[in-house]
C-alpha cells in the first residue's frame, strides 16, 4: 500500500473515532437539556410565590430593609459569574466571561472596586490563569444544580452585602449568567441583584391591587425572612438557566463537530480513492512497461 | 361552605395542589387554622408539620422547612425551600 494512501486511511479512521465521541456527547447533551428545562419550569411556582409575597409586603408596609436600601456611595461591588464546570460548549463560557469583563470595566470606570464570586470550574480556571483573586468559588454543581448550592451562595452574598465596606463587605452585587432563550440562543445576562429594587405590585396582572395582608408575626420580620429567600430563588433560577444553556450550547457545539467530522471523512475518502486509483494506474503502467521491455529484449 | 385551593411548593417542585377544607400550620408566633373566607395572611412558618384536610376528610401532613404561608381570596400557598409530604 502506498504511503499516501495509508496516511489518508489513518486520517479517516481518526475522524470517525472523533465523530463517534462527539455524536455521543451531542445525544447526552440533548437529553440533559430536556431535564434541565423541566427543572427550570418546576422551580417557577416557587419563584412566583416568593416574588408575590415580597411585593405584597413591600406594597403594604413602609419598612426600610437593609437589603433594599441603596448605599449612599458605592465603593465596592461584587460580580458573581455563573459559568460551567466543563468546556466543549462553544462560546458558552467565553460569552459569560466576556460579559463579566465588560461589567467590571464599567464598574472600574465608575471608580468602584470589584470583587469576584465565581461559579464553575471553567471560570475559576480563567481567573487562576490570569492570577486574579476570587473572593469565593463554587465548583462541581453546575450540571444539575441543587437548591442547597443556591442557598449557600445566597447566604454568602447576603453576608457580604450586610457587612460594612471597611470590613470587606460590598455595596452592590451583580450577577452574570447565560439565559436560556431557545435551543439555539443563549444570551449572557447581567442583573443587579442587590440592593433589591422592589417594584411594587409589578406581578399583578391588570393592575389588580394586592389585598391587605395580616402579617405573622409582623411585617418587618416577614420581610426579614422573605428577602433572603427571594435572593436564593433568584440565584437558583440563574443556576438552572445557566445549566440549561450549557447543555444547549454543548449540543450545538457537538453537532457542528460531528458535521465537521463528516465533511473531513468525505474529503479524505475522495483523496484516498484518488491515491488508490493512481497507485493502480502506476502499477499497471509498470507491468506493461516491464512486459514491453521483456518482449523487446528477446 | 366554600373550599380552599391549596398549593404546596418547594424550591424545585410543586409538591401538592388541590382543594381542601382546612389548613392548620404553625407560624413563629403560634398555630393558625385557615378556613375559607379567612382574611389575607402572610406568615413565617415555624418548624413543624402543616396539616391539610382534604375534601374527603383525609389529612395530609407536609413537613416544610424554612418556609412561609400566604392566604388570599381562598388560595393558600405553602412555600418552603424544602417540603415533603409525609402522609
Amino acid at each position: 500500500m502506498g504511503a499516501q494512501l495509508r496516511v489518508y486511511r489513518q486520517k479517516i479512521r481518526s475522524a470517525q473515532t472523533t465523530k463517534k465521541i462527539t455524536r455521543a456527547m451531542e445525544l447526552i447533551a440533548a437529553s440533559r437539556i430536556q431535564k434541565a428545562l423541566v427543572r427550570v419550569q418546576a422551580s417557577a411556582p416557587y419563584a412566583r410565590a416568593v416574588t408575590r409575597a415580597v411585593s405584597a409586603v413591600a406594597t403594604y408596609s413602609n419598612v426600610q430593609h437593609v437589603l433594599t436600601t441603596e448605599p449612599e456611595k458605592i465603593t465596592r461591588s461584587a460580580v458573581v459569574i455563573f459559568a460551567s464546570d466543563r468546556g466543549l460548549a462553544g462560546a458558552f463560557n467565553s460569552n459569560v466571561l466576556k460579559a463579566g469583563e465588560e461589567l467590571s470595566t464599567l464598574l472600574h470606570q465608575q471608580g468602584k472596586e470589584v470583587v469576584y464570586y465565581v461559579v464553575g470550574r471553567r471560570a475559576v480556571g480563567y481567573f487562576a490563569f490570569r492570577r486574579r483573586a476570587i473572593q469565593k468559588e463554587w465548583i462541581g454543581d453546575t450540571d444539575s444544580p441543587t437548591f442547597a448550592t443556591a442557598q449557600e451562595i445566597g447566604e454568602e452574598l447576603v453576608r457580604a452585602f450586610v457587612q460594612s465596606t471597611a470590613e470587606g463587605g460590598v455595596d452592590e452585587i451583580h450577577i452574570v449568567y447565560n439565559r436560556f432563550v431557545s435551543m439555539l440562543t443563549q444570551t449572557p445576562e447581567v442583573v443587579r441583584l442587590l440592593p433589591l429594587e422592589v417594584v411594587e405590585g409589578v406581578e399583578e396582572p391588570g393592575g389588580e391591587a394586592l389585598p391587605l395582608y395580616e402579617f405573622e408575626p409582623d411585617s418587618a420580620t416577614v420581610l426579614d425572612a422573605l428577602l433572603p429567600v427571594y435572593i436564593e430563588s433568584r440565584i437558583f433560577n440563574a443556576l438552572l438557566q445557566s445549566a440549561a444553556s450549557k447543555h444547549a450550547a454543548t449540543q450545538k457545539a457537538m453537532k457542528s463537530a460531528s458535521d465537521n467530522a463528516d465533511t473531513l471523512i468525505r474529503d479524505y475518502t475522495r483523496l484516498a480513492n484518488n491515491a488508490r486509483q493512481s497507485e493502480i494506474t502506476q502499477q499497471i503502467s509498470e507491468i506493461v512497461g516491464g512486459a514491453d521491455a521483456l518482449s523487446s529484449a528477446k | 361552605m366554600a373550599d380552599l385551593s391549596v398549593s404546596v411548593v418547594s424550591a424545585d417542585a410543586e409538591i401538592w395542589t388541590g382543594e381542601a377544607r382546612q389548613v392548620v400550620a404553625r407560624t413563629t408566633i403560634g398555630q393558625i387554622g385557615l378556613l375559607a373566607g379567612h382574611e389575607p395572611v402572610l406568615g413565617i412558618l415555624a418548624e413543624g408539620a402543616v396539616r391539610i384536610t382534604t375534601l374527603d376528610g383525609n389529612v395530609l401532613e407536609v413537613l416544610a422547612k424554612d418556609g412561609f404561608l400566604s392566604m388570599q381570596a381562598d388560595v393558600v400557598t405553602v412555600v418552603a425551600s424544602s417540603a415533603e409530604l409525609v402522609s
